[in-house]
């Protein structure tokens, strides 16, 4: 229930700059995720955004306010962390509670936002329960019930769902997007995983190196990436770039084709020719990585149901020139 | 899980069992008997010890000897003597934890100029035990009129290097996710600390002041210079003073009172502290 402004923000070490600059407007209740790989300072832009680290230059505003100064807990935001950091000598009920009580809020004021809490997140048995006698899933949505029962006006999830199983990250993926829809509230959220970015976003922003290199979302992330880091980062297996020049093209750039717009042809026809290395048959799709003249890396994506080439065979690699993204020497889109 | 351990553990069967057993048992005869002999001691009359062969039973002095002990002793009453020691030795306790939890927060969390510098002048007075800096801590403790005071039996021996040292190892294994979490939900550092931190030192804080109560209560050296008057003597001390000087005769019976008196303090804090004591040695609930 907030929008959220960060202008040229700038963090530095000393005198190294980890984030050189960014630029960004939320709109309220929109849900934001941050993705990149670990290292391009996704994590210290939202800590910076929680009031966790200071900021070095540039300004944050929550609803149109500037929080530069602010403790976090006079920011109005609630944060999911990684590791859930839930009070290990305090029951789900207290945990939850914790914040509320110190904001002296009424006992019966709290005790009826815990149990809307903890009903909106099924946590309603295990209330008297210490965190360590939960299970991974279930810590998350204490997490998750800690971070509600404020009712800020922005969410700030870091990596909430790294520590899970690959099945449970599915499951509570689905339900963070649930909540947020249901709460309508604005939320930041951190992750290296592209998948959970495309899957939870509105908008997306893909950082790289301490910059933002595209803002948008995700499907026109997926479809128009702005840089070459990006149409490598988003979309699995990655986009497969060849020196321009093997195609016909123009000299010192390259070309990226995405390994689903490729077809297997024959050997002679196409836009290029392969040496199929080996496939992966993954039973709805087949990935199929070879080598290309020129020695480089090429993966195509086909269905299940269509034959596989044998290892070793030389194949066509098909494509229509409209899924061609061409890259500067920059790595810039053009 | 105490059916698994059971189960990975050794079976024992037969003579071993029994071995064991028996060497475990001479093991506790061995350390028990000189406190036997204390306890007989103290329960027959001066006569009987000074006769050979010593009595190794119970007599039937056992009331009036401690009775004598505890209200009148030999230069003040035992009763008065436990309780300085208690008292002793339950501010120094609690001032060590308390001022070694402080200091380890201050570590910790806070940057601050001279952090390292502090830390390691802290450390080093690990290399100085009362016994070294005991003149001129007396003259400092003098100077301030602490002679024959509780505070001068209990704030020289506050500081610890130990007990900061031990805090400080347990703050730092303590998730810094904690601390934001809770910075988030709006508690200030001192709220963290009371709210957060010291329940879960909890069992740390019950071993260490099991080892401190001991500590404090077992100080000869210190309470023997700093008091003077008999009505401030600490136990450990006192019994020492009972000792006859001379050609007097010593009051043995009551000196052996005396002596199994000083030790049932201890003991039940031992006792009744044992189960944290030993959960705070072994595991640490994160």
């Amino acid at each position: 229930m907030a929008t959220v402004s960060l202008e040229s923000l700038k963090k530095s070490y000393g005198k190294t700059e980890v984030i050189h600059g960014v630029d960004i407007d939320i709109e309220d209740g929109e849900f934001i995720v941050i993705v990149g790989p670990s290292g391009c300072g996704k994590s210290t832009l939202l800590r910076m955004v929680a009031g966790l680290e200071g900021v070095s230059e540039g300004e944050i505003r929550i609803d149109g306010e500037r929080v530069n100064e602010k403790e976090p807990m006079d920011r109005d935001i609630a944060m999911v962390f990684q590791n859930y950091a839930l009070y290990p000598h305090m029951s789900v009920e207290q945990n939850m509670a914790y914040g509320l009580k110190i904001a002296k809020m009424p006992k019966a004021e709290i005790n009826a936002r815990v149990a809307e809490a903890a009903e909106l997140l099924q946590l309603e048995p295990y209330l008297k329960r210490r965190p360590r006698q939960l299970s991974g899933g279930q810590r998350q949505r204490v997490a998750m019930g800690r971070a509600i029962v404020r009712r800020p006006s922005v969410f700030l999830f870091d990596e909430p769902l790294s520590n899970l199983d690959a099945k449970l990250r599915v499951q509570m993926r689905l339900e963070i997007k649930k909540l947020q829809r249901e709460l309508g509230v604005t939320a930041l959220y951190v992750t290296h995983d592209q998948v959970e970015a495309m899957t939870l976003a509105d908008r997306m922003i893909v950082m790289n190196d301490g910059a933002v290199d595209q803002i948008g979302a995700p499907l026109e992330v997926y479809a128009n990436p702005q840089t070459e880091f990006v149409a490598g980062f988003i979309g699995s297996p990655p986009t497969n770039f060849i020196a321009s020049e093997t195609i016909g093209g123009q000299a010192g750039t390259k070309t990226g084709i995405r390994p689903e717009h490729v077809v297997i042809a024959p050997v002679g026809q196409g836009n290029a020719t392969g040496l199929v290395l080996y496939a992966e048959p993954l039973g709805a799709e087949t990935l199929i990585h070879l080598t290309i003249a020129g020695g480089e890396a090429f993966t195509v994506r086909q269905d299940g149901a269509v034959a596989i080439p044998a290892e070793g065979d030389q194949v066509g690699l098909s494509w229509s020139d409209d899924v061609e993204m061409r890259f500067d020497a920059s790595g810039r889109r053009f | 899980m105490a059916r698994d351990a059971n189960a990975g553990m050794v079976e024992r069967r037969g003579a071993g069992l029994w071995l064991t057993h028996l060497g475990l048992i001479i093991g506790v005869a061995f350390i028990f008997f000189p406190i036997w002999l204390a306890f007989v001691a103290s329960t027959v009359t001066q006569p009987e010890i000074v006769r050979p062969p010593m009595p190794l039973w119970p007599g039937d002095q056992f009331y009036e000897n401690y009775s004598k002990a505890l209200t009148s002793g030999i230069n003040a009453p035992v009763a008065r003597m436990l309780l300085n020691s208690a008292i002793m030795a339950l501010g120094i306790s609690l001032g060590k934890i308390a001022i070694s939890l402080l200091s380890a927060f201050a570590i910790v969390y806070f940057r601050f100029p001279g952090r390292q510098l502090f830390f390691w002048l802290i450390f080093l007075t690990l290399m100085l035990p009362v016994e070294v800096r005991i003149v001129p801590t007396y003259e400092v403790a003098a100077n301030f009129g602490m002679l024959n005071s509780y505070s001068g039996l209990i704030f020289p021996l506050i500081a610890s290097a130990t007990a900061t040292f031990l805090f400080r190892q347990f703050f730092m294994t303590v998730p810094d996710e904690l601390a934001e979490a809770a910075r988030v939900d709006g508690a200030r550092p001192m709220r963290f600390f009371v709210d957060i931190l010291l329940p879960m030192s909890r069992t740390n804080v019950a071993a260490l002041f099991v080892i401190l109560f001991i500590y404090g209560w077992n100080q000869y050296l210190w309470p023997l210079l700093i008091t003077t008057d008999p009505s401030m003597n600490t136990i450990v001390m006192g019994i020492k003073q009972m000792f006859p000087s001379g050609d007097d005769t010593a009051d043995w019976p009551v000196i052996m009172a005396t002596s199994i008196l000083a030790m049932i303090p201890p003991v039940v804090v031992v006792i009744g502290m044992q189960k944290l004591f030993i959960r705070g040695l072994v595991d640490s609930e994160k």
